[in-house]
């Protein structure tokens, strides 16, 4: 498949107006005003967008449920990018620019909205400068503002930078965010649909997913669907990290395998190393052997195989790993992470990264093993939102396909693979 | 499930390290005429009655224009927008990126998380450690670096990454460290990688 959102990435200058000009940008936006906003909704359903922040929910469908008898309405771009091992959206932002903030602008048309938020972690300053100088240039040539290219309709798009929280990235959380608040997710329902940002019918649409928007605007439904399997359709960009020679962004159709995506475009593990296990879609979904390298990354065959597409963030492992590191150091994560609105999540992280610091440092007992497993329980499905059950995956997966290890910890009082790439102090230290 | 012994709510059991900063005693925070200029640009990206959206870019240029927030700065962000100085302290102590004591002129954030940490980052940490004779979480006695963990960055394929205040530098390796630091002390941040994906950037 030829790249789609990413062919002029490594183009000087790709990221300014003139050079998205000069390769048929804003094409999109004057086609897209010429129809009827329900005729843009049924044209992103016939071509089975999914969406790309995670869950993989239909955008069609999405923008269909928002309630177009409240005014106003918004658009909220997640431009959060904090899942582990994801960082597709930083790319798109900073060469592409203007592909997002097209997606934006049809979008805002799409579901009537007039106000367009992109709200961009606090981390990615760099970004935002880049993001926030092609805002001034759309609005400079009139694909922002006022009466966009005459055809009436009026539409703003505004960055808006986090302050450091993983948690931010959960729609209603981010919504929160936006308000002003701590970014700790509310109650569904209501959904954003009916009342998301300032109570008003909102959508809240990955990056990625609306840099689709446009090219399915362009090239139409049929084309974008046979590009991929069934129900996956259209490119999907992968971000490869982790032991690979060449780790990166690399734009695919669902149809590719985690083999090709390992060995063929990052290169394959190093030389004399052999692989261990693969995370395909974050920090937050749980582990595939090599066994099943020949899964198609699409949303439904790695869920079939066990597990889930999730941000198509693809950490690579070699057999220099140990996992009851790789639990530790994830947990660390989602302990640090935790909003703290609910329970299970806060207290039982926070156990979780403590029981595992112990097992890494040697000082763990074999009742360990069910007191993990038993908290990981008591967090799984009982919290206000999906973190909860981010948060134990990486400890359920690894008891499940590597309790020997945790075993091997416990009995001989030391980890048995401390390998080179690793602080020389034992965990716990910092 | 019993409770298991060895998890005792000890003193460091999930209090935060952050408290309100102490109440300046010298002259109370106001935006120098600039940063006003600034703030009076962004407020009006939310409708009037949400002026409380404004939170965190005001809070930026809090920390913009004196290094980090106090007691001070929070009641006059609060008064601004029209909410309590608790809604503001709510929001300070909440964002990793928000600080409450001074730090150091450069602040550098190593990130941890598993992608940079397979590559390496706990020996570059290390590494930072050595050379600047602080563990991380603490300044150097001349207040020029604050070293810092930070979780994942959103460049996992140029790890192990670094952010130094807002500006990065990716592929960093253990034994690069001491010329960085040195290349940091001479020249400020220009001594940084950026962003790979910049293409157009000049070497230096
Ligand atoms: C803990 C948590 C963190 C999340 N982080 C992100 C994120 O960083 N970026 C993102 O686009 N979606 C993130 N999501 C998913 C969003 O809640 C939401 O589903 C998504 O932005 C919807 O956009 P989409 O339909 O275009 O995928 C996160 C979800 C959870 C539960
Ligand atoms: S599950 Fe965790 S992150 Fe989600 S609301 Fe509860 S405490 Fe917050
Ligand atoms: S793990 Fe360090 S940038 Fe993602």
């Amino acid at each position: 498949m030829d790249p789609v959102l990413t062919t002029y990435v490594r183009e000087p200058n790709s990221f300014t107006l003139d050079f998205y000009l000069q390769h048929d940008g804003y094409q999109p936006l004057k086609t897209a005003l010429g129809k009827k906003p329900d005729e843009i909704i049924d044209l992103v359903k016939a071509a089975g967008l999914r969406g790309r922040g995670g869950a993989g929910f239909p955008t069609g469908m999405k923008w269909q449920f928002v309630d177009k008898k409240t005014e106003p309405r918004y658009i909220v771009c997640n431009a959060d990018e904090s899942e582990p091992g994801t960082f597709k959206d930083h790319l798109l932002m900073e060469r592409n620019p203007h592909l997002l903030i097209e997606g934006c602008v049809i979008g805002c048309y799409a579901i009537g909205a007039k106000v367009a938020y992109i709200y961009i972690r606090g981390e990615f300053f760099h970004v935002q400068s880049n993001l926030e100088r092609a805002i001034d240039e759309a609005y400079a040539r009139g694909f922002l503002g006022q009466n966009i290219l005459g055809s009436g309709f009026d539409c703003d798009v505004y960055v808006h930078r986090g302050a450091g929280a993983y948690e931010a990235g959960e729609e209603t959380a981010l919504l929160e965010s936006l308000e002003g608040k701590r970014a700790q997710p509310r109650n569904k329902p209501p959904f954003p649909a009916v009342a998301g940002l300032y109570g008003k019918p909102s959508a809240v649409n990955n990056v990625e997913t609306l840099c689709n928007v446009p090219v399915i605007v362009a090239r139409g439904a049929e084309w974008y669907t046979a590009i991929g399997p069934e129900k996956n359709g259209g490119p999907k960009l992968y971000c490869v990290s982790g032991h690979v020679k060449k780790p990166g962004v690399f734009e695919a159709s669902m149809h590719v395998t985690l083999r090709e995506l390992i060995d063929g475009y990052a290169g394959g593990v190093r030389e004399g190393r052999q692989l261990k296990a693969v995370i395909p879609g974050g920090s937050s979904v749980p582990i595939l052997l090599p066994s099943q390298l020949d899964t198609p990354a699409s949303f439904d065959a790695i869920q079939q195989a066990g597990s889930l597409l999730g941000s198509a963030a693809i950490v690579v492992l070699d057999d220099t790993t140990c996992m009851v590191w790789l639990a530790e150091n994830l947990l660390h994560f989602y302990r640090h992470e935790s909003c703290g609105k609910c329970t299970p999540c806060r207290e039982g992280t926070d156990w979780l990264h403590k029981i595992l610091q112990r097992i890494e440092r040697g000082e763990g007992e074999m009742a360990d093993l069910d007191l993990l497993s038993s908290i990981s329980g008591n967090v799984a499905g009982k919290t206000l939102c999906a973190f909860g059950d981010a948060a134990v995956t990486p400890v359920q997966t690894t008891l499940k396909h590597f309790r020997h290890e945790y075993e091997v910890h416990i009995k001989e009082g030391r980890c048995t693979l401390p390998a080179p790439w690793r602080a020389r102090q034992p965990v716990g230290a910092h | 499930m019993s409770f298991h012994p060895k998890m005792s709510y000890d003193a460091t059991f999930h209090r935060s390290a952050r408290t309100l900063a102490p109440d300046d005693s010298g002259a109370p925070f106001v935006y120098t005429p600039e940063n006003r200029a600034r703030f009076d640009v962004f407020i009006q990206r939310y409708p009037a009655d949400r002026k409380r959206s404004a939170v965190l870019p005001a809070l930026y240029l809090v920390q913009h224009q004196q290094g980090f927030i106090t007691g001070s700065a929070m009641r006059y962000v609060a008064g601004l927008l029209e909410i309590t100085p608790a809604d503001v302290e709510d929001v300070v102590s909440y964002y990793t990126m928000f600080y409450t004591k001074p730090v150091g002129t450069y602040v550098i954030n190593v990130c941890r998380t598993l992608s940079c940490a397979l590559n390496g980052a706990e020996r570059v940490t290390e590494a930072l450690s050595a050379k600047l004779g602080i563990a991380p979480g603490q300044t150097d006695a001349s207040g020029t670096f604050t070293l810092q963990e930070v979780e994942c960055l959103g460049a996992c394929d140029r790890a192990p990454v670094i952010m130094v205040n807002d500006a990065w530098h990716e592929c960093l390796t253990p034994s690069a460290v001491p010329t960085l630091v040195d290349d940091l002390r001479a020249r400020g941040e220009a001594a940084l990688s950026g962003c790979h994906h910049v293409i157009e950037r000049k070497p230096q």
